[in-house]
């Protein structure tokens, strides 16, 4: 049952990321990126119990916590762009 | 007995959570607009992993892992609502205007 799964993980990160490369806009990656993230965090913790090893649930709370925090800084990162953008055209306007 | 019944109910628990992911990985595949993408990306972010991780607890049974597991659970379902939310407003900020995609629309497909 554990491979019916891993199988449906494995699909559906594919799946993200053909659209994380279509994606017409940025935000579509930045949403394709984050659900890839998700993802990886169910398969390391289904693949710990798929072959016996526990230790792969460390890395899933890490890896968890580093999705969480670069998709914020991203995300951060465009709001600001975004804000400047607006700013310099109402400034020269 | 007792240990069939969980089994099952634990397999039950992880197809329907693998059924949910692939349901999701498609739909933000395939929808028209980005926030409809979103919905469909959220059914991969709230309930896939909240039924995936309790079939596995019920594998685990009482031991270290299964804490680590809620851990795991608890810190998806705190993280994925805020990075939709943020990723909402953001593109809501940059100028986003939802509602504007028609079912089936060939252009915005691609």
């Amino acid at each position: 049952m554990y491979h019916a799964v891993t199988i449906a993980l494995i699909l559906t990160m594919s799946l993200a990321l053909i659209r994380a490369v279509l994606g017409p806009s940025l935000y579509d990656r930045v949403l394709a990126v984050n659900m890839l993230g998700t993802k990886t965090v169910l398969l390391l913790s289904v693949i710990a119990f798929l072959f016996g090893r526990p230790d792969f649930l460390d890395l899933a709370l890490a890896y968890a916590l580093i999705n969480f925090i670069g998709v914020l800084a991203v995300l951060e990162f465009f709001r600001r762009r975004a804000e400047q953008a607006r700013s310099t055209d109402s400034g020269e306007s | 007995m007792l240990e069939n019944l969980l089994d099952v109910f634990s397999w039950l628990l992880l197809s329907a959570g693998g059924f949910f992911v692939f349901v999701g990985g498609l739909g933000a595949l395939r929808m028209p607009d980005f926030y409809t993408r979103m919905h469909a990306a959220g059914v991969t972010d709230s309930i896939a992993p909240i039924l995936i991780i309790s079939g596995i607890i019920l594998q685990a049974g009482l031991s270290l892992a299964s804490v680590k597991l809620i851990a795991i659970l608890l810190f998806l379902l705190l993280t994925g609502p805020t990075a939709s939310n943020a990723l909402a407003s953001a593109a809501l900020l940059a100028g986003k205007e939802p509602g504007q995609a028609r079912p089936f629309d060939k252009e915005s497909l691609s």
